[in-house]
């Protein structure tokens, strides 16, 4: 079974990918992988994997060299999690799969671990704060649920500067972790960040990237599973305003039997140059069979000038599977919705704020952590009125 | 009294072959305690003088006036409008997703009258407005006609209209589509406003079915973008034998 929806933008200039769009020349696990800096040349921005996203911007992250700063996180866990400082390669869930998850990989000279012990069920989150001071920095954190315990682990990268890092995450069996990544760095920090995950027998996995600042954030997050009966949900909320770029690139890579994954991404763009991409790669290996997947993008483009690039791939290698589909919109406000709003007496900008933050309402819901959708709730509050502001003065 | 004025009003719509005008010179005054119906075939612009004093974007008005207790509304946004006390229950109701109906309302109560409304009277009030539209209580929790039937969507514009209480509720078409026990239930409701007393209704329609329902004091044909015909009640039944042809004929091209 598959199903297939695309709408296209109905904006100037929403969506590059629509039907008839080639598809990549590569398949997904062809692409290279390597803990060696050399394997991958620098990137020119015409390679399938970087021709969305500013290089000029992260020259220096390209360079083999190590960074200005170090990168330590500050962790605040209740009793019981273990948190020390580790060996880079003490893990292994993943492996650079581009030229700056390389730099960062040799560069981190130690990893963070924060590890759930087995069968423990934390009560309050894991806040792994990192805060960026203006220089060049490489972080690796490993975050390891133990079997059967659960927990939640929320990592907030504040500050200025550049940041490259590797996040490696297991699940264990019958585990259920959710880790949240909050992206927020200063106007003109950059944020480049490689997650892997493994997900365990039976185990539950819920990774939320939230991305609200910053000059250029880019995720990739990828999943495998190690046992059959894992579940993963996905969900990632962006807001890119004037400048910005915010680009999250996922791979799910079912090979387990009786998996499932769920992929939602919901983003606003608002103001010139406000750009956005989001890549949701599946595939379905021949040995998973009973896989059950579904990935959805949507964007709502708020003004003139912004950008949102969405391009789901679903390669499926068996035909023994529950199911399997993607869709992806891309959207301008809707000016019907306004409309009907403001005849009921809603002054504009508070019915723009409604129409906004109804199209957040159900992934919010879905995040689970209350202090992180009441933190969201308020900055996409702020982000409006400064969209306000700006439609305002471009129409006076 | 409240008094909608509607005088000369002439408005078009861009089309790619440039402006298309669509109302050619509508006078009509609605005052409290009067109900009016349009009636007239499609293509007319019926819809569009509705959404027009609403204040719907797409409509230019390029001449003519249009005052609410002497204010002009023409001046004003579209929230200013309803805010004035104009009402329009729109023959196509808009989906907001992710804004649940109890949100919606209570926003929208809020803007018109200035202040939140108090919350033990305010709830009462919208479960007995849904239950008198025969809606259940859980549509508070759905969002915005989202997922709604063509009939949930209309009940639910009278809920609002009760809700919001205006003083001048233009109905586009609200009949449309209705099954003949929503019909009913519809028709009740604008009724049951319409006798508060000081309140104007303008029930625009293309069929007299209606009618039997809602008792228009004045019965108006709308032909090619102008009132053709005025009468009362006893218009209306002639339109229920003959139709439109007789106004047709007379050179208006639907």
């Amino acid at each position: 079974m598959s199903a297939t929806e695309t709408l296209v933008a109905t904006g100037n200039q929403g969506h590059s990918h629509g039907p008839g769009s080639p598809v990549p020349l590569q398949a997904r696990n062809e692409r290279t992988t390597s803990y060696d800096v050399a394997d991958f040349p620098v990137p020119n921005g015409r390679e399938e994997e970087w021709r969305f996203t500013p290089v000029k911007a992260l020259k220096a992250l390209f360079a083999d060299e190590a960074g200005t700063e170090t990168v330590k996180p500050d962790v605040q866990a209740p009793v019981g999690v273990v948190v020390e400082t580790v060996a880079p390669d003490a893990v292994k869930a993943g492996k650079p799969q581009d030229r700056i998850a390389a730099v960062a990989w040799n560069h981190a000279e130690k990893a963070t671990a924060v590890r759930i012990p087995a069968e423990a069920e934390l009560s309050e989150a894991i806040h792994v704060n990192i805060a960026g001071l203006g220089g060049r920095g490489f972080g690796h954190l490993v975050i390891e649920a133990g079997r059967h315990s659960r927990g939640t682990v929320i990592v907030d990268h504040t500050g200025a500067g550049e940041l490259a890092s590797n996040v490696e995450i297991v699940v264990g069996d019958g585990a259920e972790l959710r880790v949240v990544s909050i992206q927020q760095g200063d106007t003109d920090s950059i944020h480049v960040a490689q997650h892997d995950a493994v997900v365990g027998r039976d185990a539950k996995l819920n990774h939320v990237a939230v991305t609200l600042g910053g000059k250029v954030v880019r995720l990739s997050t990828n999943v495998r599973y190690s046992g059959p009966g894992g579940d993963a949900e996905l969900l990632g909320v962006y807001f890119a305003e004037s400048g910005q770029h915010h680009e999250n690139r996922l791979f799910v890579d079912h090979e387990a039997i009786n998996c499932k994954s769920n992929v939602l991404y919901k983003g606003a763009l608002a103001g010139d140059h406000a750009r956005s991409v989001w890549i949701g790669d599946v595939l379905i290996r021949a040995a998973a069979e009973g896989t059950n997947t579904f990935e959805l993008n949507r964007n709502l483009v708020l003004t003139d000038g912004a950008r949102a690039d969405s391009v789901p791939n679903l390669e499926i290698e068996t035909g023994e599977i529950e199911g399997a589909g993607h869709a992806s919109a891309t959207g301008r406000f809707d000016d019907e919705q306004l409309f009907y709003l403001q005849a009921r007496g809603i002054p504009e900008d508070e019915a723009r704020r409604l129409v906004v933050s109804g199209f957040f309402n159900d992934i919010i819901g879905k995040i689970g952590v209350p202090e992180v959708a009441e933190h969201l709730h308020e900055v996409i509050e702020q982000k409006l009125a400064r969209t306000a502001a700006l439609t305002e003065a471009t129409n006076v | 009294m409240a008094t909608l004025e509607i005088h000369d009003l002439h408005v078009s719509v861009d089309t790619e072959n440039g402006p298309k005008e669509i109302l050619r010179g509508v006078d009509l005054t609605i005052a409290g305690g009067q109900t009016h119906a349009i009636m007239g075939p499609n293509g007319s612009g019926k819809s569009t003088l509705a959404y027009s004093i609403a204040g719907h974007p797409k409509y230019n008005v390029t001449s003519g006036s249009v005052t609410l207790d002497g204010e002009d509304v023409l001046d004003m946004k579209v929230d200013e409008r309803a805010r004035a006390g104009l009402f329009l229950a729109m023959q196509y109701p808009v989906e907001v997703p992710g804004v649940s109906v109890s949100n919606f309302l209570r926003t929208a109560k809020t803007a018109i009258d200035g202040e939140a409304p108090k919350l033990r009277t305010w709830v009462k009030d919208v479960n007995k407005a849904l239950s008198d539209l025969d809606m259940d209580p859980d549509f508070g929790t759905r969002n915005v006609n989202e997922g709604f039937s063509g009939g949930e969507k209309k009940r639910h514009e009278i809920v609002q209209l009760e809700l919001l209480d205006p003083k001048i509720a233009i109905l586009d078409e609200t009949d449309s589509g209705l099954d003949i026990d929503a019909l009913k239930i519809v028709s009740t409701g604008v009724n049951r406003f319409a006798e508060k007393g000081d309140k104007g209704v303008l029930l625009i329609t293309h069929y007299t079915r209606i009618l039997r329902y809602i008792k228009p004091d004045f019965v108006h044909v709308f032909v090619d973008g102008r009132v053709a015909e005025e009468g009362g009640h006893e218009l209306a039944d002639e339109l229920e034998d003959n139709g439109y042809e007789r106004f047709l004929k007379t050179g208006a091209k639907a």
